[in-house]
């Protein structure tokens, strides 16, 4: 940088880049949204008997069409989790969270979501038992499900 | 900023592409789910750099300030600092226009960002009096069947207490009362 430079002569001003891409959902992960209305979740059934949420269209191995969906609880185990210490713009909550794989009961993979965790990130650990904590008003979105949040206020 | 527009999807064709229903462990109570809006959005800081800056603030004085190149003596604008011929820092200063020449133009049928004006409109390359590239900006207060390259035009400025740091100083430009340039003298200067 050439010293004689000083910001004051450089101006600047704020540019978004927007996109405002409007997606189609297809059968599967638009039943899968519907349902987050009535706050249920599905996953669908994999050709070998595994139950896989969020729902995929095709079997993960043999890349069939899949069309079982089965509804899975509102429960789940942390698999895995990283601390977000430091939360930016768009993050899905305002504080430091947990970013989580929870195995829904009744599922056989993981979906990746927000925990949120009062106790910081020493009250997390694999393993943790933790429920779905809602959006007052479902849109028909992934964000219907606000965050996970530990069961139980023993921490 | 909302830029909302209603674009219907148009239809495949069918059997192109089809996939099974699922079937679903119970009836959802509201109406399915087809589409979402996902938008993306990256928001910069941004910096013109020196060179802009300096030909934004002329703006703001209703000033087209170009810069020249010291090998082949032409003016460039807006500045970017260094001569896109000779690679040479420029450091003269030189004032273009504010009357200028177009040298290409299109006529736009599709609308498009906030500040466009209503379609059918015309877009425009304009080559300020003493410069040797051109601007962009739009061309109004004639019909758009009736815009030639060659024609010569001015800026409309925004009122005095409108006027920022930006392009959007200039509103757009319009035909001046004076004879077209011959196209040969514009080659090279688009």
């Amino acid at each position: 940088m050439n010293d004689a430079v000083t910001s004051d002569d450089m101006l600047h001003a704020p540019l978004v880049i927007e996109y405002g891409f409007m997606r189609t959902t297809g059968p599967v992960i638009g039943a899968f949204l519907t349902a987050l209305l009535d706050r249920r979740v599905l996953g669908i059934r994999a050709v070998d008997g595994r139950v896989v949420c969020p729902p995929t269209e095709y079997d993960p191995s043999t890349g069939e069409p899949l069309t079982d969906m089965v509804e899975v609880a509102d429960v789940g185990t942390v698999t895995s989790w990283s601390w977000v210490s430091e939360v930016r713009d768009g993050q899905p909550l305002d504080r430091p969270h947990a970013l989580a794989l929870v195995q829904l009961d009744g599922a056989d993979t993981s979906m990746l979501h927000v925990v949120d965790v009062p106790g910081g990130s020493g009250s997390i650990s694999t393993g943790d038992r933790v429920r779905i904590r809602w959006a007052d008003e479902p849109q028909g979105l992934i964000t219907d499900i606000t965050c996970f949040e530990p069961i139980g206020d023993d921490r | 900023m909302s830029t909302d527009v209603d674009r219907s999807i148009s239809a495949m064709p069918e059997d192109l592409w089809t996939q099974p229903a699922p079937n679903l462990p119970f009836d959802p109570s509201g109406e399915a789910v087809q589409r979402v809006c996902i938008p993306a959005a990256m928001t910069y800081d941004y910096s013109p750099g020196l060179a802009q800056s300096r030909f934004l603030r002329g703006l703001a004085e209703k000033k087209i300030l170009g810069e020249r190149c010291p090998a082949t003596g032409e003016v460039y604008v807006p500045p970017r600092g260094v001569s896109p011929v000779s690679g040479l820092p420029t450091t003269e200063q030189v004032e273009v226009g504010p009357k200028a020449t177009i040298t290409a133009f299109c006529v736009v049928h599709i609308g498009f960002g906030v500040n466009a004006p209503p379609t059918p409109f015309v877009s425009a390359l304009f080559l300020p009096d003493g410069a040797a590239v051109s601007l962009y900006g739009t061309v109004q207060e004639i019909p758009h069947d009736q815009v030639r390259a060659g024609m010569r035009v001015e800026p409309v400025w925004v009122d005095d207490d409108q006027l920022t740091t930006s392009m959007e100083n200039i509103r757009y430009w319009r035909p001046i009362d004076e004879p077209d340039v011959p196209t040969e003298q514009l080659k090279g200067h688009m």
